[in-house]
């Protein structure tokens, strides 16, 4: 219990001194993970929605895996990323192990079949909704798909919020491949690990909350943003 | 104006579900001008036909022809459904959605939904969500959107099922206009009351088959079966 006050004692102290570090280490956290989200969600998405509308004959299989795939241990994406990534791996020459980018790379693949899976049944919903109307307009498969798209997004955002809050909150992976370095690769959670480990526990908590308060603004803003769009009552 | 893509031609058209068959086999032929109006009791598969003639409905048997290129006569029909689908918009841009995907601009298709609106009876309630509307308002919200692309053929499913008598009068109004302007109309009601007063022609089903097929005057003078002479009268069918 004292190890708790004295974490969000220490939490506030770093926040109102506007700590550089924590600055650091949170601006790279939120740089990683957006960007993550934002690739996953152009991936995610519209795969959602295709999978929804579209009838063929793997189409079981297809949303089977990705169900499965939600499941991914992060540790063994980091694993398999690293190997990918590492010098004698295909992807060796570009000499991105230890970087954000990779850490981005391995985040878009764990959070993709989430984003993708929630995105699907949340548009099948919808697709059931207006399959009888959109088929005696004589829509094209496009025009389709921007509908639900568009009339969906409130809960496709919920879906790229899901994404987020796995990948902000992700450790194994981006520690694998990103290595937890100081100054270049290290983020909040990969610093809570090696403060935990440290003993160093205020500041492991500390950590801890300020990666909590991140993730309700992130998901606060949005909510915001779109309450305040018009003709969002739905 | 007389539709392009008329006549539509139903040939021993039949639609199995479940192993039973709840449709047909059917065989008739749509064209000219004016109402055709579909009578038969609940489960009688007014519905099915409907939506077969529309394409909507997978058949399990026979033909089902248009005139033209089959993408001029999707085009050219509209459909009031049963319970009306709403999109997640606003009432105005229900309306007007029809016109964006034939590229109008949006300013254009929501100032012609807006009239469109207006003309039904929602002129004030064009603003709100969709969702927000009563079963009856919902309705003429889809007329309108079905309107709005000036169909040559527009089928409605019993479309003022849930409205009061005045929305009623205003809505026949609304449909002899149409009609006057060569739209062909074909629509299911169980208000005999209305088929009357709409009728051009009468198609009665029962179990599933077409039993009668009169115009308007001739089949509520002298309707030549007792399911139907019951059908008119109010009375409980066998
Ligand atoms: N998918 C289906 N599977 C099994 N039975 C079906 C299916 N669709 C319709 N039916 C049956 O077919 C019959 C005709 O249905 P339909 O909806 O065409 O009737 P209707 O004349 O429109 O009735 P109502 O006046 O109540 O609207 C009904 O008995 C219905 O239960
Ligand atoms: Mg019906």
């Amino acid at each position: 219990m004292n190890d708790i006050l004295q974490g969000l004692a220490e939490a506030g102290r770093l926040v109102i001194t506007l700590d550089p570090d924590l600055a650091e280490i949170t601006a790279r956290s939120l740089q990683v993970t957006v960007t993550a989200t934002v690739i996953a969600s152009a991936i995610g998405l519209p795969l959602g929605a295709w999978l929804a509308v579209n009838r063929f004959r793997m189409r079981r299989v297809v949303i089977a895996l990705l169900n499965a795939l939600m499941g991914l241990p992060p540790v063994v994406v980091g694993l398999i990323v690293y190997i990918l990534f590492s010098r004698s791996g295909p992807f060796g020459v570009l000499g991105l192990l230890f970087t954000p980018t990779v850490m981005i790379i391995a985040q878009v693949i764990i959070i993709t079949p989430i984003i993708a899976s929630i995105a699907h049944q949340a548009i099948r919903e919808l697709w059931a909704d207006y399959h009888d109307l959109l088929i005696s307009l004589n829509t094209t498969r496009g025009q389709r798909m921007r509908a639900l798209l568009w009339d969906g997004r409130r809960a496709l955002m919920t879906a790229s919020l899901a994404g987020f809050g796995r990948a902000i909150g992700e450790v194994g992976a981006i520690m694998i491949v990103g290595g937890n370095i100081d100054n270049a690769t290290r983020v909040l959670t990969t610093a809570i690990a090696l403060e935990t480990g440290k003993g160093n526990f205020a500041l492991a908590l500390a950590l801890g909350f300020v990666l909590i308060a991140l993730a309700i603004a992130v998901n606060l803003a949005l909510h915001m943003l779109s309450r305040t769009e018009r003709g969002s009552r739905w | 104006m007389v539709s392009a893509i008329l006549r539509l031609t139903l040939d021993q058209v039949e639609i199995r579900r479940g192993g039973r068959c709840i449709l047909g086999p059917i065989s008739l032929t749509i064209e000219g001008e004016g109402i055709t109006i579909l009578l038969g009791p609940n489960g009688s598969g007014k519905t099915s036909l409907l939506r077969a003639m529309h394409g909507l409905e997978r058949i399990s048997g026979g033909k089902v022809s248009w005139q033209g290129p089959k993408d001029r006569v999707r085009a050219r029909q509209a459909f009031v459904f049963q319970s009306p689908v709403l999109m997640r918009r606003s009432v105005l841009d229900c309306i007007a959605y029809p016109l964006l995907l034939d590229g109008v601009g949006k300013a254009t298709a929501r100032r012609r939904a807006a009239d469109r609106g207006a003309e039904v009876g929602l002129g004030d309630l064009l603003e709100n969500p969709a969702n927000s509307l009563s079963g009856g308002e919902r309705q003429k919200m889809a007329l309108a959107r079905a309107l709005i692309r000036a169909p040559e053929v527009l089928f409605l499913d019993e479309p003022c099922a849930n409205l009061d008598g005045r929305s009623t009068r205003e809505i026949e109004t609304i449909l002899q206009s149409a009609r006057a302007d060569g739209t062909r109309i074909v629509m299911s009601t169980h208000n005999v009351g209305q088929a009357r007063r709409l009728a051009d022609h009468v198609l009665f089903l029962h179990d599933g088959l077409l039993r009668e097929s009169a115009s308007g005057c001739e089949f509520f003078t002298a309707p030549a079966t007792p399911e139907a002479m019951a059908h008119i009268n109010g009375d409980l069918l066998p």
